[in-house]
């Protein structure tokens, strides 16, 4: 009762619409999948933003927070501290942070990289390979530097940052400190992690 | 061959036909609580908060998935945590186990799956708790001096008794007259009643427990509506693909005689 | 040598030159006429022979689903609960890879047993298939430990109590027993000890097995050739000018187009279950498994998961009082095949055998010899290429005899099943007894009742 004929045409399309379909319904399929890997609930709640209290930070002193599981420092810059970033126009690699835009938010591209210069809030990893500098506020001469003014020496391969984070010229660092995302809840209070352009 | 197929599809039969449940008897959640009802899950969410959260963590559940029921962050913050917890953390208590099993006898349960648990063949999850939080009456025998009918000897007191009121469990004589010659036979029964009225009515009341047990059903499965829908749009699709693998089949086999 | 006598791959468009390459460094084109375009199967193939197919993708859907829930479940006793409450709510799209896994489970078991009936219809384990039969066992087995240390996993009341009461079997083993289970467990009670070797063993080790274990019985099959629904061999005619068995088909493109369809209606009524009702009355999910696992507070009412009803009812069928029926049925069978066998050292041998079971009965506590009856259950199918001595390999020309034997049989399957899930009482026991009685003697009786059954004549070509 069959046609004997092949319809060559027909099976083409009939294989073709059906393994459309078929490679349509495995790429839905696969969507749930893939993103499982993304950040979960937990994840993005654990990245939450962090508030910062800085009511009791002295002038010259800095404090950390934990965000992302990464340290932030939050500096109070003397007025003495702020001359000195000043001075350092000639030091510093990249001095308007114009290298790697995403490093340094819009409101902090200026020229004490911070929304209030009294304060300064970066990342505290190294640029370089990770590690953490160490605070050396004291303007002094140091093993690293003779003409030292102050500001951050990452230990692992001697990079140096001033006290706007930014990376000295020559150094194994490439790129100025990441200043993270953040906001004044008032004169007392910071957030990092949300800023005013909606990070 | 025959034969023995259609006497196992019968046999499948039988267990629908199966005796009755020994379990109790409960009322059912009524049908106008509607899962997508984001005011009656509000609502729930809001009791939860308020009288049950104290003791009974919902861990598994963070504050800020209650967005699903209309909510924005804020409200959430404003409106449901009393703790200073982040609005992105579980809803977790400070209770200790350890001091909880001390003054209950056993720690509160975490209720996160509580709806999921209760469902046996007496009724699902949703009909067990909208009886168990109607079913308390005062029992000065207990310990807290409550009882449940739903859950006898439950260590938990009556939460919401200054809603409800106090009920009393009351002997009822049922006469049934049975037989021809005026036989009457005599059935006890245990009927719950009102015996101090609360601040609510009981049509109010258990309106609110259906609000509550509402969003306790939602708190044990939050993407279930979602998986409703996608369930829909996967079979509208592969009735489609059904089409075409089928065309495709009796195509090839027009060969095969 | 072979890479100059090889011809060129042709009929592939483009892709000829890369796959010619590939083909004279590993064997591809070879495996792909043999096992799928030149694989000649019987033309009819019918609805019983979807389950093999059918049961391969679902493996493959466990074991990419188990992947990405490896991701994100901890096997901690302390934390194993709450991470797949985790994966249901934090994860994005945990829910529906929960889902798929959970429901996948049981449709493994249903697909499995359907795929064994379709063996018991047609004779599939018949020589010179019996090889296939065994290797098919063995992944059932497998089946069964894989699913047993996946329930553990979420660590739920019925998952540590199933447990619990299972691995506690193992002691009623005389001599070995208390330790045996100590060993299992590595711990006095189910603990995250326990927990941790059942999911490396869920995890990698069984799933390692099942492949391998698969693979061969493919290869196996493919060996021989499949069987059908007449039970007539296809290779015994041969088409004179191709060689090609009269009655067979290429695998491919009959046979894949037609699993096509096969998967598309499977995928559907899997996705009714999954989406609408993926507890399934409490038996995909039961719902005592929503509570975490109290080592203090049993349930009221442990059962295995519905796949492992049917054991577990025998297991409780035997009581004290079965001992004396069971003791009854050895002598009778004793009897039976001391008759049929002529050699007068087996009969002597069947004789002591007999006797010391028969000794053992009275010795050893009814539980070890539940343990025992239960074990037997899954192993007697092994026998089955040895026990059927019918003529035909079909059931559709078989007799009566055989034909109420089978119905017997899946009956008593079924209500065994069934009474499983229910908690005990004295009419269930006396009703899964008699079931555990039919269950045996259908395999045990089958050298007899196949024998004197009036089969009619198996035809020389496949009917359809």
């Amino acid at each position: 009762m069959a046609d004997n004929e092949l319809d060559h045409g027909k099976r083409r399309f009939l294989v073709a619409a059906t393994g459309v379909a078929g490679g349509l319904a495995s790429a839905a399929a696969a969507v749930p999948f893939v993103a499982s890997m993304l950040p979960s609930e937990r994840a993005k709640a654990a990245g939450a933003p962090v508030e910062a209290d800085i009511g009791n930070l002295a002038p010259g002193e800095m404090t950390r927070v934990e965000w992302r599981g990464k340290p932030v420092w939050i500096v109070r810059r003397t007025r003495d501290m702020l001359e000195t970033v000043k001075q350092n126009e000639g030091k510093v690699a990249d001095p308007r942070s114009e290298r790697k835009k995403e490093l340094t938010p819009e409101y902090a591209r200026n020229q004490f990289r911070s929304i209030k210069p009294e304060y300064l809030v970066v990342v505290g990893i190294c640029t370089h390979l990770g590690c953490s500098p160490v605070d050396k506020f004291k303007a002094q001469a140091e093993a690293f530097e003779s003409d030292w003014k102050g500001g951050f020496y990452c230990p692992c391969h001697g990079s140096l940052f001033d006290l706007a984070g930014r990376v000295y010229k020559n150094k194994p660092a490439p790129d100025n400190l990441e200043v993270p995302p953040h906001k004044f809840l008032s004169d007392s209070r910071i957030v990092i992690g949300e800023d005013t352009q909606g990070a | 061959m025959m034969l023995s197929r259609t006497l196992a599809w019968m046999l499948l039969a039988v267990p629908l036909a199966v005796a009755a449940s020994e379990s109790i008897k409960l009322d059912r959640l009524p049908a106008d609580v509607s899962a997508r009802d984001p005011v009656s899950l509000q609502r729930g969410a809001q009791v939860y908060v308020n009288y049950c959260l104290g003791c009974h963590s919902a861990a598994y559940m963070r504050y800020n998935r209650l967005q699903d029921l209309g909510l924005t962050e804020q409200q959430i913050r404003d409106n449901l945590i009393f703790t200073g917890a982040k609005v992105g953390e579980l809803m977790k208590i400070a209770m200790d186990p350890r001091d909880s099993k001390e003054w209950f006898g056993t720690p509160p349960p975490d209720l996160t799956v509580i709806a999921r648990s209760r469902s046996s063949s007496a009724g699902s999850g949703a009909d067990w708790l909208y009886s168990y939080l109607r079913g308390f009456y005062r029992d000065f025998s207990r310990p807290t001096g409550w009882n449940n009918t739903v859950y006898p000897n439950v260590g938990m007191p009556h939460v919401l008794w200054q809603l409800q009121g106090e009920q009393v469990l009351a002997t009822e004589v049922q006469s049934i007259a049975r037989g021809t010659k005026g036989e009457v036979e005599k059935h006890e029964m245990q009927k719950l009643a009102l015996g101090k009225p609360g601040s609510m009515k009981p049509a109010e009341y258990d309106r609110m427990v259906g609000d509550l047990v509402n969003f306790l059903v939602y708190v044990g499965e939050p993407s279930r509506q979602s998986r409703v829908e996608l369930g829909i749009y996967v079979l509208l699709f592969l009735g489609v693909l059904l089409v075409f693998a089928y065309l495709l089949k009796k195509e090839y086999w027009k060969d095969v005689h | 040598m072979a890479v100059a006598e090889k011809q060129p791959v042709t009929g592939a468009g483009p892709f000829n030159g890369v796959l010619t390459w590939v083909d004279q460094r590993f064997p591809l084109v070879s495996l792909w006429r043999d096992h799928l375009a030149e694989y000649y199967a019987p033309k009819n193939f019918n609805f019983w022979y979807y389950f093999g197919s059918l049961a391969m993708l679902v493996l493959v859907l466990q074991i990419v689903t188990g992947i990405f829930l490896t991701m994100h479940y901890k096997p901690d006793a302390a934390q194993a609960f709450a991470s797949v409450e985790y994966i249901m709510r934090d994860v994005p799209g945990g829910w529906l890879i929960r889902y798929l896994h959970s429901t996948g489970a049981s449709a493994f078991f249903i697909v499995i047993y359907l795929h064994m009936f379709r063996g018991l219809l047609y004779g599939s384990y018949r020589k010179p298939r019996e090889l296939i039969w065994i290797f098919g066992m063995l992944i059932y087995l497998g089946l069964m430990a894989e699913a047993f240390c996946g329930y553990l996993l979420p660590w739920g009341q019925m998952s540590f109590w199933g447990a619990q009461v299972i691995v506690n079997l193992f002691d009623a083993i005389p001599l070995v027993g208390p330790d045996l289970s100590l060993w299992i467990r590595g711990d006095y009670v189910v603990s995250d000890a326990t927990l941790n070797r059942f999911f490396s063993f869920h995890v990698i080790a069984v799933p390692l097995l099942l492949l391998g274990l698969v693979a061969a019985h493919i290869m196996a099959l493919h060996e021989v050739g499949s069987n059908n629904p007449d039970g007539v061999e296809i290779k015994k005619v041969k088409d004179a000018r191709t060689g090609h068995p009269v009655d067979g088909i290429p695998f491919h493109p009959y046979y894949t187009v037609k699993d096509t369809l096969g998967v598309v209606v499977f995928l559907i009524v899997f996705s009714v279950i999954m989406f609408f009702m993926p507890e399934f009355g409490g038996y995909f999910l039961e719902y005592n498994n929503f509570i975490p696992a109290d080592p203090l507070k049993t349930p009221a009412h442990i059962a295995p998961v519905w796949y492992f009803t049917p054991y577990y009812s025998i297991l409780r069928a035997v009581t004290e009082d079965f001992m004396w029926v069971l003791a009854a049925a050895l002598i009778a069978y004793s009897a039976l095949v001391i008759l049929a066998v002529r050699n007068p050292v087996v009969r002597v041998a069947i004789a002591v055998t007999g006797a010391v079971l028969l000794a053992g009965f009275f010795t050893f506590d009814p539980k070890v010899w539940g343990v025992v009856l239960m074990g037997a259950a899954t192993l007697v199918f092994f026998l089955l290429p040895w026990l059927d001595q019918s003529p035909v390999k079909s059931i559709r020309y078989k007799g009566p005899l055989v034909k109420v034997a089978l119905a017997l049989f899946v009956i008593a399957f079924l209500v065994l099943g069934y009474l499983g899930t229910l908690s005990v009482t004295e009419g269930r026991t006396i009703a899964a007894q008699v079931c555990t009685l039919i269950y045996f003697a259908f395999f045990l009786l089958m050298p007899w009742y196949t024998r004197l059954d009036r089969t009619r004549p198996e035809p020389e070509r496949v009917t359809g």
